[in-house]
């Protein structure tokens, strides 16, 4: 009998998949039939703060850390930005975390380490933040990694001991969004006045449960310091994580990073992460859609992130909101912030200016508010600060004399950390204290008890220290 | 971890939008190497005025210092990653909350810590946290097995979960634990990753 070959039907094209749904799919260790999978974790970044129950959870169990050499530790939360001495419960913080190093062999930048900063800052900085990889942090602003390409999200104590135990962590796949804004920013618009008008459209939950996949032009021609501003504050629209497509601006910025791949590697990695964008035709189960022309200069005016207008509006009225949760939420804003329905944001006075944090703390970032600041005055009655994001942050800005441009001008100039994004340290709002900040959350008392935060760009909080008001950074160029 | 199983006690109820984590813990306490003893921080500047006053916060109110439930508003839990946020509302003797929605990282939080975070309708909070609202002769009880909760008044209703999170919520599993048994796995992708991405198995 003959075998008669069956007519073969043509093979399935691929579907067409994701950025995120490539980096998910490539780190799938085991999947339930539920969905649920077991995910390989490629870099684990750790700070003292949401470390040391996770470590403690080791030691009780007898267990080790499954690959410290994937894993990169540093204090950043509770360090002081002056040469003074810590207070006694976050010097104990730090030195549990260096003891916890010691004992578990992780990989660490002690405090005499000039590579030493924001975790976020300095993954990206050393090249341990690359395309492709899957990135967690027991912090939410763990997002910021995703300006490369990589899955990077917050996780929290337990999650951190689970990683540091088996080097991954149990998950559902996220939806997926994207977000697009087409056209190039207008002058005086940066990334921090995108990522808040995408917050201000989405809402503070609008991300929840979503993977957000940042595109369009005003997105690519940011450089890897924009693009961090903008997925570091996915969080706050309720997101897990920000993605951005790796492209030449991102291979350029790691090439010859100390922890980038080299020569042979650096080829193998450069072939495979320049097929990690979403394919053509790849769905997402939302999108939103934006053009830079429409977005001006912004600022928070209440005490959600999503509180977020142009610079030119007023101080909105609960009557007018659309909701009655809204409603109720913006009078608590308005009550804690001392605020007036129809005040213009250009009159609201400031106390206090901070600039820093994983959100604004890079190179770019001092560059840009040096630019409004030289040859100016802070405004008197103002307090202002500028607090590099890590060691070889303020090292590079001080080649450059942008910390005597500040000094001059009237700004402290301060050494790297956390500092008053979340006044874990000394650095904190006075209660009544307004704040022109560049950080990314004006959470009731997140700067300090009573302490009134406006989120801005690093521009914009120039301009505002200059002003001594808030103000409209376009005014100054 | 602590199984849930069934729970009975009086819900307190918190409306609020967006309660964010840095309100339901502030920095000040995070500054602690242990995972107990965080309930004096539960809600802090909510419950004490600058200089140390009570200031009658729901959890203070006699009615609702035993709670065990907390009917909210929703996006609870949203901002930090801290798990510090659990730890308070457990050492309170919270051990479920009911809202529309939570956000992510703080919703993953409580299963790892034995609390139980239901997701329901805006329709049924709205009607829990009129339940809530009658203080303490309101007991609330939560069934995780038939996923029900029933009401003071007896009337029942029906709840979603996941069902692996269910499974290791009534068990009490250790999640580290599980994913060890899964160690071939891991061992296994590892080596294909070495191969294929060698770059990842360098630094750091």
């Amino acid at each position: 009998m003959a075998f008669r070959k069956k007519a073969a039907s043509p093979p399935e094209p691929p579907k067409p998949r994701t950025l995120f749904e490539k980096v998910w799919d490539a780190h799938v260790v085991d999947r339930q039939d539920d969905g649920t999978c077991v995910i390989y974790v490629d870099r684990h970044l750790v700070h003292e703060v949401t470390s040391p129950q996770a470590f403690e959870g080791l030691r009780m169990t007898g267990r080790k850390v499954r690959r410290p050499e994937a894993t990169i530790a540093v204090a950043d939360h509770n360090t002081p930005t002056t040469t003074g001495a810590m207070d006694d419960e976050s010097r104990i913080q730090v030195e549990t975390l260096e003891s916890n190093v010691a004992e578990f062999g992780v990989p660490y930048f002690d405090m005499n380490d000039a590579r030493r900063g924001i975790v976020h800052v300095i993954g990206p900085e050393q090249g341990l933040t690359l395309p492709g990889m899957t990135i967690v942090c027991g912090d939410s602003h763990t997002s910021t990694h995703g300006a490369f390409g990589a899955l990077a999200f917050g996780i929290g104590t337990s999650e951190v001991e689970h990683v540091l135990a088996t080097q991954t962590l149990i998950q559902k796949p996220a939806k997926n969004m994207r977000v697009a804004v087409e056209g190039s920013l207008p002058i005086g618009v940066t990334a921090k006045d995108v990522i808040l008008a995408i917050i201000g459209r989405l809402g503070t939950a609008g991300g929840t449960g979503y993977v957000v996949e940042y595109a369009g032009r005003a997105i690519r021609e940011m450089t890897m310091e924009g693009r961090m501003t903008v997925c570091n504050m996915s969080i706050e629209a309720g997101a897990r994580a920000g993605l951005i497509a790796p492209d030449e601006t991102t291979f350029k910025y790691l090439d010859g990073r100390p922890f980038s791949p080299k020569g042979g590697a650096w080829d193998l990695a450069l072939g495979q992460w320049r097929r990690l964008p979403s394919d053509r035709n790849a769905t997402f189960d939302s999108q939103l859609d934006l053009l830079a022309s429409d977005i001006p200069p912004m600022v928070t005016w209440g005490t959600s992130p999503q509180d977020a207008l142009p610079i030119t509006d007023v101080i909105p009225d609960p009557a007018n909101a659309p909701d009655e949760n809204r409603r109720e939420a913006w009078a608590r804003s308005l009550a804690y912030m001392g605020l007036t329905p129809g005040t213009r944001l250009v009159d609201v006075p400031i106390d206090r200016v901070f600039i820093g944090s994983c959100t604004n703390g890079r190179i770019e970032d001092l560059r840009a508010a040096a630019e409004i600041a030289r040859g100016r005055k802070v405004a008197a009655g103002v307090s202002a600060m500028v607090v590099p994001g890590s060691g070889l942050v303020k090292a590079e800005a001080e080649k450059e004399g942008l910390d005597k441009i500040f000094i001059e001008a009237g700004f402290e100039w301060r050494l790297q950390g956390c500092s008053m994004c979340l006044a874990m340290n000394a650095d904190r709002l006075e209660p009544g204290q307004r704040c022109a900040s560049t950080s990314n959350r004006n959470f009731e008392g997140r700067q300090g008890r009573g302490g009134r935060t406006h989120l801005v760009s690093p521009a914009m909080a120039v301009a505002a220290a200059i002003r001594g008001t808030l103000a409209d950074v376009r005014d100054f160029q | 971890m602590e199984k849930f199983t069934t729970l009975s006690g009086v819900a307190a109820p918190l409306p609020m939008v967006n309660v964010d984590t840095d309100m339901i813990i502030p920095k000040q306490f995070l500054k602690t190497i242990k995972r107990t003893g965080l309930k004096d921080g539960l809600f802090y500047e909510m419950r004490w005025t600058a200089d140390g006053q009570k200031k009658d916060f729901i959890l203070d109110q006699p009615a609702y210092q035993n709670a065990k439930i907390i009917v909210a508003g929703p996006n609870f839990g949203c901002g930090s990653s801290r798990e510090h946020a659990p730890w308070a509302l457990l050492d309170f003797g919270i051990r479920c909350i009911i809202s529309e929605d939570f956000a992510d990282i703080f919703y993953n939080n409580c299963f790892k810590n034995g609390i139980l975070p239901i997701k329901v309708s805006k329709e049924i909070i709205a009607r829990l946290m009129d339940d809530a609202s009658r203080g303490s002769n309101a007991i609330i009880e939560i069934d995780l097995e038939k996923q029900e909760i029933k009401g003071p008044d007896g009337g029942t209703v029906h709840f979603e979960i996941d069902a692996f999170r269910k499974k290791c919520l009534i068990e009490g599993l250790d999640d580290i634990g599980l994913t060890l048994e899964k160690k071939s796995s891991i061992d296994d992708f590892e080596s294909r990753q070495k191969d294929s991405q060698p770059w990842l198995h360098t630094a750091s």
